[in-house]
């Protein structure tokens, strides 16, 4: 069962593809470009779709998925933790 | 067993001037928005046409109207159209647009209003729509070559799944018909925001780096113009942030997964400019779903690959629009829009060449006669792009 899947080993943010995930359940992810699996704890309710954290983000820190930059962190967030709009801004507009 | 291209073979229709269409369309096609109740009155009369009303074509100038004029005869040039009666309020346009669309050498007839009113207009009108729908219902589709087809794409409502099984599906498909001689397109400017060095490297050379990163350059100064934000619910839109999406850099890498790993962009059109030989070309257009399928319409593609996450339902009068999706939850509550399902991909229950293959089976489906969702469901969005006010 894959609950979410993350672009490339370098990348911040996985996303979650099952839905109903809830804070404290135990995530199986697949890492689509080196064909690897990984676990993580949601550290929160996120939504099908949504991202979350599979390194520790800091304020100011470059958010990575597909090996590439998509935007700054506004506000920390933990491992596990839900990755969105109200702690990961545009670098550019 | 995957698909083998080299044996593949479609039916279409073949038109005055070479080009191959996959569907047999008579159009009534308004100059401007004076001419949409005759054209919608003359669709009426006549079954088996269809009008395509829009709500411009006055005092357009400059650029903004060449636009107008080339979408307009790019509409009625392309090859699933099988002839064109034209209505505007005067003579002038009217006949600017019905001698663009003659140049195919398809049958064309126009009709201006002023000096004779709606009621003779439609009559008139409405005999020759007559003339055009016998004539064009006794064509037959031909066999035709992979090479023959023109087949743009463009994402909408994209969600994260959308860059990571909708879109890298086109992407594979793309890169199966790239060696093939077929003419394919991709677009949305603002929406390479953050990739746009990706897309750079894709360029066959630097004549065609330079003519993308000029359009590139063109949107973003139009953008920084005008934005009051940092465009997020517009760009991403407020759908795309429902989905996961969170910043347009996000976006654009789920987006330009769409050209796959191996074609070249080969060539640069501003819009609904029509390409000049088989590749990827690369189109300066809006995101907006209904004027970038709109733009690749009125170059000339005849099919459409539409990869969506949270669900657009966006149809196009002209050209079949086939729905991709990859996200389990949308595939379940609009699956009356979905064409083909490519949710196994995050499940690992697909592999990303039995998608593309997937995806190139139902669109040789849909090139040979089979109606897509939306076009089953009658979405016809007809949207002109506008550059600026009209004088």
């Amino acid at each position: 069962m894959i609950d979410f899947v993350v672009h490339d080993e370098g990348d911040s943010v996985g996303v979650v593809v099952v839905e109903g995930v809830k804070a404290g359940d135990k995530l199986s992810g697949w890492i689509m470009d080196q064909d690897k699996e990984i676990e993580f704890t949601a550290a929160s309710d996120i939504p099908i779709g949504h991202k979350l954290a599979i390194k520790p983000l800091k304020e100011g820190d470059t958010v990575i998925k597909y090996g590439t930059d998509i935007g700054k962190v506004v506000a920390d967030i933990g491992i596990g933790g839900h990755a969105h709009v109200q702690n990961i801004k545009t670098k550019r507009w | 067993m995957p698909l083998d291209l080299s044996n593949t073979t479609i039916l279409g229709y073949r038109r005055e001037n070479g080009r191959v269409g996959v569907r047999n369309h008579v159009i009534i096609l308004p100059v401007d928005d004076l001419a949409n109740a005759a054209c919608e009155a003359v669709a009426n009369n006549i079954k088996g046409t269809m009008a395509l009303p829009h709500p411009y074509g006055r005092l357009q100038f400059g650029e903004d109207l060449e636009l107008h004029f080339r979408t307009l005869i790019g509409t009625g040039a392309n090859p699933n159209v099988a002839a064109v009666v034209v209505i505007g309020i005067e003579n002038g346009w009217t006949q600017r647009v019905v001698d663009g669309i003659a140049a195919t050498g398809k049958p064309v007839r126009g009709f201006g209003i002023e000096q004779h009113g709606d009621h003779e207009t439609i009559m008139k009108a409405s005999q020759v729509a007559k003339e055009y729908v016998q004539w064009a219902s006794e064509l037959h589709r031909e066999e035709a070559q992979v090479s023959d087809l023109w087949v743009s794409t463009k994402c909408g409502e994209s969600d994260t799944t959308s860059g990571c099984g909708a879109n890298p599906t086109v992407g594979n498909a793309f890169d199966k018909m790239y060696p093939h001689g077929t003419t394919l397109l991709f677009g949305e400017t603002s929406e390479i925001t953050g990739g746009e060095h990706l897309v750079a490297e894709r360029c066959r050379n630097d004549e065609v780096r330079e003519r993308f990163m000029f359009m590139f350059d063109r949107y973003q100064d139009m953008i920084n113009r005008y934005k009051t934000s940092d465009l997020s619910e517009s760009q991403p839109t407020k759908g795309n942030i429902e989905g996961g999406l969170t910043t347009i850099e996000e976006k654009a890498l789920g987006n330009i997964q769409k050209i796959g790993k191996q074609c070249l962009v080969d060539g640069v059109l501003d819009k609904a400019e029509t390409p000049t030989g088989p590749g990827l070309w690369f189109m300066d257009s809006s995101s907006a779903a209904a004027e970038m399928v709109t733009l690749a319409a009125a170059a000339g593609y005849v099919v459409h690959l539409f990869p969506t996450g949270q669900g657009n339902i966006i149809g196009n009068p002209i050209i079949p629009v086939i729905k991709i999706c990859a996200n389990p939850r949308t595939v379940r509550t609009m699956s009356e829009h979905v064409d083909v399902d490519v949710s196994g991909l995050l499940r690992k229950e697909m592999t990303p060449d039995q998608a593309g293959d997937a995806l190139l089976d139902s669109m040789f489906r849909t090139v040979n006669g089979r109606l897509t969702s939306a076009e089953a469901m009658g979405h016809r969005e007809f949207v002109l792009t506008r550059l600026y006010e009209s004088a």
